[in-house]
């Protein structure tokens, strides 16, 4: 199989709400970033993937907003509803067929418009279950019970991922919410569906992010060091909660599973520097490292106290402040690839880790992670 | 190293303007079972799934993850891509791209559209630019009509013509049991048909329709041991023109255009109107059978009317349109694209039965839907170089 790279990122800071930019807007900003961290111009982009909802953005063929923007108009285009990781998944398949050779990716959402408790609620099946009234928080809770049941974790050990993700976004620019708190003012916030409380919930965030993918015969031509794409994957697991271990998640173990052998890494713990995942709520954060192999199952809350996850610890997770600190929909995984390809290059500033040769993003798509995608990123081809 | 792909087995619902008898993921599963059927294969033999349809016509978020028990996706890669009425056809040329990365051998792509149970027009509105375009765009047909205003007003062609194109397909669907509306009409029967958006009458658009196909791709690595004829994709193509309405050229299809002169360059055609055997184009009103078919490079601006008139374009004529009955005969939107490419395989695969046309070397199938946008994929017999 031939080899690609990401050759460049671009990010708008994630706010509470962009009242001033229309999706457009947000994605020109993402996109023109991309482009110059690149040292490309939209000329040298030959196809482009965009990642939107129509229901995130209240729009049908939610692309028609950002395919302008985009520079789609005089390119080859597709759009994949979901998480940005599976828009980029996509595009990567795009440069590997041989068609394409650079292929820019949006991912954009705005919150700020969005009733999300409506617009997750249509996630549930019509007939049986939207009558109940369930939405994304609401199901998180019945996960986060399941979880803290079945592992003895308790609502303090999981706040605690909330404390050390704040306080990476204080050193991180594009963070919405970087904050100075402890697991106290976690347990003091308002309980939102038990047991998750304010500070345990990611907020709601407007933001667009880009990324640039390029296949290896080009992925040196341009300004920027490439990070190498050494392994992916996804897979979904059933639809109805009935039918799942709500407690657990082998959607994510398949598919770090197969990331991992299709990078070659045989003992992820030793081999993967720092991660970015997916922690729209805290208790997330625990079990998906755990689902990935990265610590026992019901075990990461010890390591978390550790602070083997810390900035400075053995294994950095979401050293940008995570989801928590910034959850725009749809794009928050892009932002996740775009987190560990700063890190690799030794661009990431402040909230820059140690050592950084080999990193993994992570998105969801669905209720409770219904479907996972794992990437692993490499310094080296 | 890519791989080569090729379609090995298509399946498809009997589309029908209302299907109260199955919900979303039943109607998913017909389609899904008729395409493993048709290519021999199970479930297991499935590496990914890609699925669309256009969200706010069932009006369930997360179609990929919701549609696992009918999709037969559970513990499997399922992705979704959504581009509009292009939809099904950007879904295929999806699954073209994940079996060439060599990244999965056999893919499961699915199209599907439950659209009695939605207010088509009014979801349709919502895809254009809240502040400019939203207040003067009504659906579909408000927009169709004014490209067949300026078509004729620069070409100097009439309702008349465009009517030709509609007893035409109403005429194929007869010898497609898929098609939802199996009636044959003649010109008069259109003209007199209700005045949707002048010119366009009733007879002279697409239905809305419920329906699914569902079709397998697999690489060169095992495509022939599947089937003995497989489809192989020569090429693919999307072009979305811009976004607002005063950017288009009307009259005009330049996403057309774009795409056809990428594809066929791809593969060798210099003439496309000689080198090409049939095609399943997405189109969703009679005219475009006149516009879209000079855009495409068949005939020259302005020629398609008589181009049609003669014949050329009916079955046993010297370039067949739309043998299916086309999009006219049956639309269920997500699916519709996804629906010509499977009948252009089938055409290819010689399995098109009382819809056959004989001999087929190279099809053209297309999608058509947000801004004017194409998108096109050349199918052929032979294995490409």
């Amino acid at each position: 199989m031939d080899r690609t790279a990401i050759i460049g990122v671009g990010m708008t800071t994630i706010e509470a709400e962009k009242r001033r930019e229309t999706f457009a807007d947000m994605t020109w900003e993402a996109v023109n970033k991309a482009l110059s961290d690149a040292g490309m111009t939209i000329a040298d982009i030959d196809n482009v993937v965009t990642t939107s909802s129509d229901f995130w953005d209240g729009r049908t063929i939610s692309l028609m907003a950002v395919g302008d923007v985009s520079g789609a108009a005089e390119k080859n285009v597709s759009c994949v509803e979901g998480d940005g990781t599976y828009g980029a998944f996509y595009a990567n398949a795009r440069a590997l067929s041989g068609s394409y050779k650079t292929t820019l990716v949006t991912g954009h959402s705005k919150g700020s418009q969005c009733v999300s408790s409506l617009i997750t609620n249509a996630a549930f099946d019509p007939i049986y279950e939207r009558v109940l009234g369930m939405d994304m928080i609401t199901a998180s809770a019945m996960q986060a019970n399941a979880y803290m049941n079945r592992t003895g974790v308790k609502p303090e050990d999981a706040a605690l991922v909330s404390v050390k993700n704040h306080g990476n976004a204080l050193k991180n620019p594009m963070a919405q919410l970087p904050m100075n708190i402890t697991v106290d003012d976690v347990m003091a916030s308002e309980m939102i569906a038990d047991p998750l409380r304010k500070l345990d919930c990611s907020p709601v965030s407007d933001g667009c992010c880009a990324v640039i993918i390029a296949h290896e015969s080009v992925a040196t031509k341009f300004k920027q060091k490439p990070i190498w794409i050494r392994g992916l994957a996804f897979c979904t697991d059933s639809f109805f909660f009935g039918d799942r271990d709500l407690a657990r998640s082998k959607a994510l173990t398949e598919a770090a599973k197969k990331a991992y052998a299709m990078a070659g890494i045989k003992d992820p713990r030793k081999e993967i520097d720092l991660v970015e995942l997916y922690d729209a709520f805290s208790y997330q954060e625990l079990l998906w490292l755990e689902e990935m192999g990265l610590a026992d199952y019901g075990k990461a809350a010890a390591r978390l106290k550790a602070g083997e996850f810390n900035l400075d610890g053995a294994l950095p997770v979401n050293p940008s402040g995570g989801l928590l600190s910034g959850h725009p929909v749809i794009a928050a995984g892009l932002y996740r690839i775009a987190e560990i390809v700063l890190q690799l290059r030794g661009d990431a500033g402040a909230h820059q880790v140690k050592k950084a040769k080999t990193g993994l993003a992570h998105g969801v798509n669905g209720l409770c992670g219904q479907s996972h995608c794992v990437w692993i990123l490499d310094k080296e081809k | 190293m890519a791989k080569r792909v090729a379609i090995v087995g298509t399946g498809q619902t009997f589309h029908k303007s209302h299907r109260p008898d199955v919900n979303g993921q039943e109607l998913i599963n017909e389609a899904v079972q008729r395409a493993l059927a048709d290519a021999d294969l199970t479930m297991k033999d499935i590496d990914a799934i890609l699925i669309g349809n256009m969200d706010h016509f069932e009006g369930i978020n997360y179609v990929d993850c919701w549609s696992v028990d009918g999709c037969g996706g559970v513990m499997k890669p399922v992705i979704k891509i959504t581009t509009g009425g292009t939809t099904g056809a950007s879904l295929a040329i999806g699954g073209y791209h994940m079996v060439g990365s060599g990244m999965f051998e056999k893919v499961l792509i699915i199209g599907w559209e439950k659209n009695s149970e939605s207010d088509t027009t009014g979801a349709i509105t919502t895809a254009f630019d809240p502040i400019w375009d939203r207040q003067v765009f009504a659906g579909a047909i408000s927009g169709l009509a004014a490209e067949a205003q300026a078509y004729m007003a620069r070409f100097g062609a009439s309702d008349r013509d465009g009517a030709r194109v509609s007893v035409r397909d109403r005429k194929h669907a007869m010898n497609n049991p898929h098609a939802q509306l199996r009636k044959e009409v003649s010109l008069e029967d259109v003209l007199a048909s209700p005045m949707l958006a002048d010119p366009i009458h009733l007879l002279d658009v697409c239905p809305r329709s419920d329906g699914a196909c569902a079709v397998i791709m697999a690489s060169e690595d095992s495509a022939e041991k599947i089937c003995p004829v497989p489809d192989w994709i020569w090429g693919t193509s999307a072009h979305n023109t811009y976004s607002y309405l005063g950017d288009g050229d009307w009259g005009r299809l330049t996403s057309m255009e774009q795409c056809a002169k990428e594809v066929f360059k791809k593969a060798g055609i210099k003439e496309p109107r000689k080198e090409l055997d049939v095609i399943e184009m997405y189109q969703p009103y009679s005219f475009a059978g006149l516009i879209w078919i000079e855009d495409m490079g068949i005939v020259g601006h302005g020629e398609a009317p008589q181009f049609v008139w003669d014949g050329n374009t009916d079955m046993g004529g010297e370039l067949p349109v739309n043998p299916s009955g086309g999009v006219i005969a049956c639309n269920p939107i997500g699916a519709t694209g996804l629906i010509r490419c499977a009948e252009a395989a089938m055409q290819v695969m010689g399995k098109a039965e009382g819809r056959q046309v004989p001999d087929v070397k190279f099809a053209v199938s297309t999608g058509f839907g947000g801004c004017m946008w194409t998108n096109m994929l050349l199918h052929g017999k032979r294995k490409p170089n």
